[in-house]
C-alpha cells in the first residue's frame, strides 16, 4: 500500500463512443467466455448444421446443406439476440449490474447501443464459423449479401426487443426458463431444420408470422434460391422489432 | 496535498453544500422508511449517517443517488436535483451490495469503470492501494466479501469524483480490510472530496467523520461533530462490590454530579471531572472498605448517546 494516488477531484465523462466501445467489448468478452452461452450460440447451431446436412432426417429438394444452412444462421441470430441476451440481462438486473451502470456516465441509450454492438459482434463470429463449416460441406450460397445483412439486423432488433421484454419484467430464474422454452418452441416450429411445409396447412399462416419463421424464410429465399428483396419477412421482422422494443422500453425495470 | 482540511469552505463555489435534504419522506406500501428527514453534508468533509438496520440509511442515500424517488421533500446534490445527468460524472457510488457481473475479473471491471471517465485514477495503482493486486484476475464471485467491498469502493472513486456516497462500506469487513477502507476515506478527505457514508458502527463514525448524523426510524435524532455529540462531559467508571450506598459519595462530589450503579457492580460518576474527583472517589472507597477496580475516566461514546436518545442499543 505504498502507491501514491492523487484523489483530488477531476470529474468528467469520457466521450460517448469510448464508453460504448468499452462496454460493448466487456459484454462481448462475457458472452464468448461463458460456456453455456457458447453452447447456445456456436456448438448447438454447428451440431444441427452438420447433423441435419449429413443424416437423411428431412425431406427437401436439392442439397440438404443448402436448405439447412440458412435456417441455422437464423437460429444463431435468435440464440444470441434473444436467448443469450435475455438470460444475461436478467441476471445483470438481479445482481445490481444494471443499477450500478445507471450511476456511471454511460447513459441508458449508450448501454443499449453497447449491447446491440456486442450482439452484432458475436453474430459476425457465428456467421463466419457456420459459413465456414457449411462451405466445407459443399454449401453453395446465392443471392444478394445486402439482403442477408438487412435480415440479420432486423432479426437482431426483433429478437433483442423480445429478449429485453422478458428480462426487464420477469425474475432472473423465470427469464432463464422462459428464454429457453421460447427458444426450443421456436426452434421446432420456425422452419429452422424442419420445413414449415411439413406442418398442417391450417397452422402455417400463424407460423409464418413468428419472427423466427420470417427470418428463416427470408434467409432461405435469398441464400437457397437467390431470390430478390424479401419483402414479406422484412415486414414481419420490422413489426416485431417496433412492437417489442416499444413495449420493452416502457416496461423494463432496471432494478 | 495542502492542509486545507480546516480552512476549506464547507460549501461549493456556488455556495451550496455537497448534499442537502429537506423534509424527505419515503414510503414502501405501509412502511414509512424515511419520515421527514432533514440533513446537510458539508463540502470537502466526511459525513457519517449512523443508525441501526432499518433506520432508513439506504433509502435516503439511494434517493440522493437518483435510484429511488422521494414521496415528499427536497433533495439537492452539489446544488442539483439527483436526476441531473451531469452528476453521473461528478458523483461516485458504492452500493450496499452487488453491482459487478459475477464472472467479470476484478481488474477488468475497474478498468471498464475507469474508461467511462475523462481523467480516471490508474486502476492498477488503485487496486494496489486497496490490497487487491493479487486478485486482479479473479472473477468477482470468487472474491471474499471483504475483497468485493473493496473493489466496489475502488469503482466509486476511480473516476475522481468530487462527491462519493458509500453505503455501509465496511459492513462485515475484517479489521485489515476495514483499515484499508478508512485509509482511503481519509485520503479522499485530504484531497478535498466530499464523502457521505452510512454505517452502523459507532467507532467508524467517531473516527472518520467530521459530522455525524444519527438517524432512527427515518428521522434525525441528533447531528453534530463527534465531539459535540458525545459532549465535553466525561465519566469516571469503576467496578466494586454491588450495592454500595452512593448518597454519601454524592454529597462529597461537586454540585451537578451524578452517580449510578449500572449494571450491578459497575459504577459511573458523571459531571465535571475535576482533578480532585479521583481523590474523592478513592477516599470514599477506602472509607467503605472496598477496592475500586478498572477505574477509568472516559468520554461518552456515540453508543451512549444513541442509547440515551432512543432507549435502545445501536445493534
Ligand atoms: N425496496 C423496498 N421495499 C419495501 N421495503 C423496503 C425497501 N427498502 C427498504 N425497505 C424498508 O424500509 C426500511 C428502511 O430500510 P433501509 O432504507 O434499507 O434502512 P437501512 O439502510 O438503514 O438499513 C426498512 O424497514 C426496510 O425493510
Ligand atoms: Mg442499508
Amino acid at each position: 500500500m505504498t502507491t501514491t494516488l492523487d484523489f483530488a477531484p477531476r470529474p468528467g465523462a469520457a466521450p460517448l463512443p469510448r464508453m460504448v466501445l468499452a462496454q460493448a467489448g466487456a459484454e462481448m468478452r462475457a458472452m464468448l467466455r461463458n460456456g453455456e452461452q457458447l453452447l447456445l450460440t456456436l456448438i448447438i447451431p454447428v451440431l444441427l448444421l452438420v447433423g441435419f446436412s449429413r443424416a437423411p432426417l428431412i425431406n427437401v429438394s436439392g442439397a440438404r446443406v443448402d436448405f439447412v444452412t440458412p435456417g441455422v444462421l437464423a437460429l444463431a441470430v435468435m440464440s444470441t439476440a434473444f436467448t443469450g441476451q435475455a438470460i444475461a440481462t436478467g441476471f445483470e438486473r438481479r445482481y445490481g449490474v444494471l443499477k450500478r451502470l445507471g450511476a456511471s456516465p454511460l447513459s441508458r441509450p449508450g448501454l443499449l447501443l453497447a449491447k446491440t454492438a456486442a450482439v452484432l459482434g458475436v453474430e459476425v463470429i457465428q456467421v463466419a464459423v457456420i459459413s465456414a463449416v457449411a462451405l466445407a460441406m459443399g454449401w453453395s450460397p446465392h443471392g444478394n449479401p445486402l439482403w442477408i445483412a438487412l435480415l440479420i439486423v432486423l432479426g437482431t432488433a426483433a429478437f433483442s426487443g423480445l429478449g429485453l421484454l422478458i428480462a426487464g419484467t420477469l425474475r432472473a430464474e423465470a427469464t432463464l426458463a422462459a428464454a429457453n422454452l421460447v427458444y426450443l418452441v421456436l426452434l421446432g416450429l420456425g422452419g429452422v431444420v424442419f420445413p414449415v411445409a411439413s406442418f398442417p396447412e391450417g397452422v402455417r399462416p400463424i407460423l409464418e408470422l413468428l419472427p423466427i419463421t420470417a427470418l428463416t424464410n427470408g434467409m432461405r429465399s435469398v441464400l437457397a434460391s437467390g431470390g430478390g428483396f424479401p419483402a414479406g419477412p422484412v415486414l414481419v421482422l420490422l413489426a416485431w422489432a417496433v412492437v417489442t422494443l416499444a413495449v420493452a422500453s416502457r416496461t423494463f425495470r432496471w432494478e | 496535498m495542502p492542509d486545507a482540511a480546516n480552512t476549506r469552505p464547507a460549501a461549493g463555489a456556488d455556495g451550496t453544500p455537497a448534499v442537502e435534504v429537506r423534509d424527505l419522506v419515503k414510503r414502501y406500501g405501509r412502511t414509512t422508511a424515511v419520515d421527514g428527514l432533514t440533513l446537510s453534508c458539508a463540502r470537502g468533509r466526511v459525513t457519517a449517517i449512523l443508525g441501526p438496520n432499518g433506520a432508513g440509511k439506504t433509502s435516503t442515500i439511494e434517493i440522493c443517488e437518483g435510484f429511488r424517488h422521494a414521496d415528499r421533500g427536497d433533495v439537492r446534490v452539489l446544488g442539483l436535483p439527483p436526476s441531473d445527468r451531469s452528476l453521473k460524472a461528478r458523483v461516485g457510488v458504492m452500493l450496499q451490495s452487488g453491482g459487478v457481473p459475477p464472472a467479470m475479473r476484478a481488474g477488468e471491471w475497474l478498468r471498464l469503470m475507469a474508461r467511462f471517465h475523462a481523467q480516471p485514477l490508474d486502476p492498477a495503482a488503485l487496486l494496489d492501494r486497496l490490497g487487491l493486486t493479487e486478485h486482479a484476475r479473479t472473477p468477482y464471485r470468487r472474491l471474499s466479501g471483504g475483497q468485493q467491498q473493496r473493489l466496489s469502493l475502488a469503482g466509486a472513486i476511480v473516476g475522481r469524483p468530487e462527491l462519493v456516497f458509500l453505503d455501509e462500506p465496511t459492513a462485515g469487513l475484517d479489521p485489515q480490510a476495514r483499515y484499508a477502507c478508512w485509509d482511503v476515506v481519509t485520503g479522499l478527505r485530504e484531497a478535498g472530496v466530499s464523502v457521505v457514508l452510512t454505517t452502523h458502527y459507532m467507532d467508524e463514525a467517531e473516527k472518520l467523520a467530521d459530522q455525524v448524523i444519527i438517524i432512527d426510524h427515518g428521522r434525525v435524532v441528533a447531528a453534530g461533530t463527534p465531539a459535540t455529540l458525545t459532549g465535553a462531559e466525561r465519566q469516571l467508571r469503576f467496578r466494586a462490590r454491588p450495592g454500595l450506598n452512593l448518597d454519601e459519595l454524592l454529597s462529597a462530589l461537586p454540585e451537578g454530579s451524578a452517580a449510578k450503579e449500572s449494571p450491578a457492580g459497575h459504577y459511573i460518576i458523571e459531571g465535571q471531572v475535576a482533578p480532585g474527583l479521583l481523590a474523592t472517589v478513592t477516599a470514599w472507597c477506602a472509607s467503605e472498605g472496598v477496592t475500586a477496580e478498572d477505574l477509568s475516566i472516559e468520554r461518552r461514546t456515540l453508543e451512549d448517546v444513541f442509547l440515551e436518545l432512543t432507549g435502545r442499543e445501536l445493534r
